[in-house]
């Protein structure tokens, strides 16, 4: 502090790369991106069908033709009310059985209630495709080995059961969806205090009145939440309206879409209006939904206080409520695998009987792994779900860093833009992304490239939710203490933030190769000679009537997202990783 | 060398901006221990983060030896990683994927020129020998112990033998006892090692015991900066009096001065001889500031004619000490007296100040008072 200042001050100039700083380059450029892959398909969208094509290098015209047709359609009015009934049925029916199971085994102490962990799987196994697929060869009218057992014991002479009805449809979606609507009740039931609940009990109400009027109100935001989630998902559902429906005459929005596409000619215009209006149903819900949520939070059913599991003895009744899931558990998980299992070692379709096992045999596996398009297909479907996996996972890194750590202004803007392909049917994506790719100079309709993006686009979502999920437990001082160990930014990011992630990117990265696996909606329009993938292989074996192949077939991917599954729940359960 | 000139750095939040940091400036001398000192809000870690590059500030200059590394006037920001220094954090930041070994080399090898394997090995070795920690570098970071993680945190800043160390709270996440030992042990390393080190921290006690010089913060500005005697015993202002220790405030006005440079202030309650600012004047309104141990209390007439009288409040027996309200008219004194004091609740006695340890402080303006 005395005059020991050196005669001279030097004056650092800063290089270009430090005023040009990569903390606003890559958020510019990542941000382009995003909005390339999330923001073009749906202004591709609304401009097709709000204007005529453009011709011969004229430009379209505004119009409101399309809406016009897809409302007064003859169709029009039976495609609603089935959509709506579809999916309220979808919802009632889920929630119906997953909130009774979520009571079951999180309140009391029935028998069996630890074999609910599995079920949780199931919808990630599952394909959608296959799940309503072995429903069909229990359920079909003429097929049906329930309806053979069923006839047979009870005498019958008509099949009690057609899955080709809209009841059929309900059943089948609803099962499916029956697992989430159960993990978010038992959430809800488990963060309940249950004193709540013996308080009811103590006031002389039964159990029933004490479930209605303390359990199940106190949940209402979350049964809210979860209704408007499964009524969403019965919208956007495509499997079961293309596979049960089509056949059967119930058309939806999802199958519509779908017939309007692959008609010859291709009634673009038509497709587009639908999923614009699937699409604003969509957006409206997830709005909806993230109101509610954040209601929730509110509603302070969860206290700070430490509380013991408590759970009710239901004496004599607990076994009744056993075989429930012990039957939950059949038509989940043992009925649709039996019927798959027996379906593919079978040279021809029959009923279970002892002159059938004898003709047991694994030549349909050995015959659809020899199909050259079977061998073509894996290569896609694992290629594809690997490379959209891991550039999902790279991508939402870092945008997640960008979003939570950096201070970048407009940052919100890129999360909304991650987040905006939640608002996309799978269906509606793919019709979007025809219309971008058949009128940008891009060609890659048809290939596996637009797959590829239709994938990283549709799952962006959902990486992000890991990634920043885990990026929000690590402190931020880790970070800055390797920058002012000198480290830059990228290297800050290789070395620190990048392997802190790494469990979480890992459980994230195999999550979005499963559901990419899964992927038929986007896929069914999007994919072209050369282009397989096994969802569409399969749905492709299904309508050129190959069910032993399928099954075959469908059975080994089952297998392979089982491993897949296992080792995300082991990564999930040692990092606590959420998802 | 450090040299930070009128500092600003505000934060916009939603209702508003905050002005974090308001026109600070201090030098830090080559091998000095500096403490910026504070409550929570008052932004001294602001002005830490500044200096480290971790926070872009929006007005001001600082140099770090000789080297400008953040001017708002020459549009100049040198990110944290270009600046030469060292910094320990309040959570240690130790990174948890790497071993002992591992953190305390990154520094090393994550700059631009790369020393070799083996002067990596010399310079690590050396840096956690430095801290007590030779034996344990192939251990996992995460399976030390709190003070052990403190060391290692302390390594790896000092690893790059950077030209300043930033301190950030580091010890208030020890206990107690851990914290004392530690905080000899930080003061004998550095006065060791000749490092400069810029220390944040809010407990005066480590300030005190720590430092060569002490900055005090309030609201964004610097209220003092001095030795840690001369902030203990010459507060400048009525925060620093207030902040530092436990002070009686006796308001009064400046008489005129008497021998040995000390002056005569008149208060409501008797007059008292202190050490008055250098431009005091007589007339000028002050408050008088005593501190507990520099109370004398007599019951007889020993203290002299200027001794004032009093009754005793509340006595608080605490073994080293006794804790001794004390009723002046409608002022409250507080007294820390030897504990063979064994006088009672409404005992009268008469009180008398050392003088040359009491001072008076000028009152601000009302203003800034009320504020």
């Amino acid at each position: 502090m005395n005059g020991t200042a050196p005669a001279t001050v030097r004056v650092l100039r800063p290089s270009l790369r430090a005023r040009l700083p990569v903390q606003l380059l890559l958020p510019a450029g990542i941000a382009a991106i995003v909005a390339y892959l999330t923001l073009l398909p749906l202004i591709f969208l609304l401009y097709g069908t709000f204007f005529t094509p453009t011709v011969g290098g004229q430009a379209g015209t505004f119009t409101l033709q399309n809406y016009l047709r897809a409302y007064t359609d003859r169709s029009a009015l039976p495609i609603m009310a089935n959509s709506f009934v579809f999916a309220v049925g979808t919802m009632v029916v889920s929630l119906v059985i997953g909130t009774m199971l979520a009571w079951i085994t999180e309140r009391t102490n029935t028998p069996l209630r630890g074999l609910f962990f599995a079920v949780s799987l199931v919808p990630l196994i599952i394909p959608g495709i296959l799940f309503t697929l072995s429903w069909i060869f229990l359920l079909s009218p003429r097929i049906g080995l329930l309806n053979l057992w069923i006839m047979r014991l009870l005498g019958l002479s008509a099949p009690p059961f057609d899955i080709y009805s809209i009841g059929g449809m309900i059943w089948v979606e609803a099962l499916h969806w029956s697992p989430i609507a159960y993990l978010m009740m038992s959430a809800a039931f488990r963060s309940m205090d249950p004193s709540l609940e013996e308080a009811a009990l103590m006031s002389g109400s039964g159990l029933a009145g004490t479930f209605y009027h303390v359990t199940l109100k106190l949940n209402v935001p979350t049964l809210l939440g979860a209704s408007l989630l499964l009524f969403l998902r019965g919208l956007e559902t495509f499997e079961v309206p293309a596979i049960i429906g089509l056949p059967a005459g119930i058309h939806v929005f999802t199958s519509r879409i779908y017939l309007a596409i692959k008609s010859y000619p291709s009634d673009f215009g038509l497709a587009g209006s639908y999923s614009t209006i699937l699409l604003v149903m969509t957006l409206t819900g997830i709005f909806l939904y993230g109101r509610i949520t954040r209601e929730a939070s509110r509603f302070a059913t969860i206290t700070g206080k430490g509380f013991r599991p408590h759970v009710i003895d239901l004496g004599i009744w607990k076994y009744t409520m056993a075989t429930l899931i012990v039957g939950y558990l059949a038509v989940m998980v043992v009925l649709p695998m039996f019927v798959l299992v027996w379906n593919s070692v079978l040279p021809f379709y029959q009923r279970p009987s002892v002159q059938a096992l004898s003709m047991l045999t694994i030549d349909n596996y050995t015959f659809v792994l020899k199909l050259p398009k079977t061998t073509r297909a894996v290569i896609n479907s694992v290629g594809l779900s690997m490379g959209s996996a891991t550039i999902v996972m790279v991508m939402t890194s870092v945008i997640a860093w960008i979003t939570v750590r950096s201070r970048v202004p407009g940052r919100w803007l890129l999360d909304n833009l991650t987040s905006l392909p939640l608002i996309f049917p799978g269906i509606v994506m793919g019709v979007a992304l025809i219309w971008v790719y058949l009128t940008l100079p891009i060609p890659i309709y048809g290939t596996i490239w637009i797959l590829l993006v239709a994938y990283v686009t549709r799952y962006l979502p959902y990486g992000m939710r890991t990634s920043s999920a885990a990026l929000l437990q690590v402190h931020r001082e880790l970070e800055e203490a390797a920058e002012t160990s000198g480290a830059s930014w990228g290297r800050t990011f290789r070395s620190i933030i990048l392997p802190l992630l790494q469990p979480a990117l890992l459980a994230g990265w195999i999550y979005v190769v499963i559901v990419s696996i899964r992927e038929l909606s986007s896929s069914i329009l999007l994919w072209g000679p050369g282009a397989e993938v096994l969802s569409v292989y399969i749905f492709d074996l299904w309508q050129t009537g190959h069910p032993q192949e399928l099954s075959a077939l469908g059975l080994m991917l089952v297998g392979f997202l089982l491993v897949l599954a296992m080792v995300l729940r082991a990564l999930s359960q040692r990092y606590g990783v959420q998802h | 060398m450090v040299k930070v000139q009128d500092l600003v750095k505000v934060y916009r939040t939603g209702r508003g901006s905050v002005v974090a940091c308001d026109r600070v400036s201090f030098e830090v001398e080559d091998g000095r221990f500096f403490t910026l000192l504070g409550p929570s809000g008052s932004g001294k870690t602001t002005t830490l983060r500044c200096v480290a590059g971790l926070e872009r500030p929006d007005g001001g200059q600082i140099e770090l030896a000789g080297t400008v590394v953040s001017s708002d006037q020459h549009g100049i920001f040198i990110p944290p990683n270009r600046r030469d220094i060292g910094m320990v954090f309040q959570s240690y930041a130790i990174w948890p994927h790497m071993t002992v070994f591992d953190n305390v080399a990154f520094p090393l090898r994550a700059g631009g020129h790369r020393p070799s394997s083996g002067e990596v090995m010399r310079r690590v070795s050396q840096a956690l020998s430095t801290v007590r920690l030779e034996g344990l570098q192939d251990r996992p970071a995460t399976k030390l112990s709190g003070g052990q993680q403190q060391r290692l945190a302390l390594a790896r800043a000092l690893v790059r033998e950077p030209t300043l160390l930033l301190l950030d709270e580091p010890l208030s996440n020890l206990d107690a006892k851990l914290r004392e030992q530690m905080r000899l042990e930080l003061r004998q390393l550095q006065r060791t090692l000749r490092i400069t080190t810029l220390y944040v921290t809010h407990d005066q006690i480590e300030a005190l015991a720590m430092s060569n010089v002490v900055a005090v913060m309030h609201e964004g500005r610097i209220m003092q900066i001095g030795t840690p005697r001369e902030i203990y015993e010459r507060p400048a202002n009525r925060f620093v009096a207030e902040f530092i220790g436990s002070m009686n405030l006796i308001p009064g006005k400046i008489a005129g001065s008497v021998e040995g440079g000390l002056w005569r202030v008149e208060t409501p309650y008797g007059s008292i001889a202190c050490v008055v600012p250098p431009d005091g004047r007589p007339a000028t309104d002050v408050l008088v500031s005593v501190r507990p141990e520099d109370i004398v209390v007599v019951d007889d007439d020993s203290a002299g004619k200027d001794a004032w009288d009093a009754s005793i409040g509340q006595v608080v027996f605490l073994g080293e000490s006794v804790d001794c309200r004390l009723a002046v008219g409608d002022l409250e004194l507080r007294a820390r007296l030897h504990p063979s004091f064994v006088k009672r609740r409404g005992d009268r006695v008469r009180l008398s100040f050392r003088a040359d340890r009491c001072v008076a402080i000028r009152l601000e303006p009302p203003d800034t008072e009320t504020a």
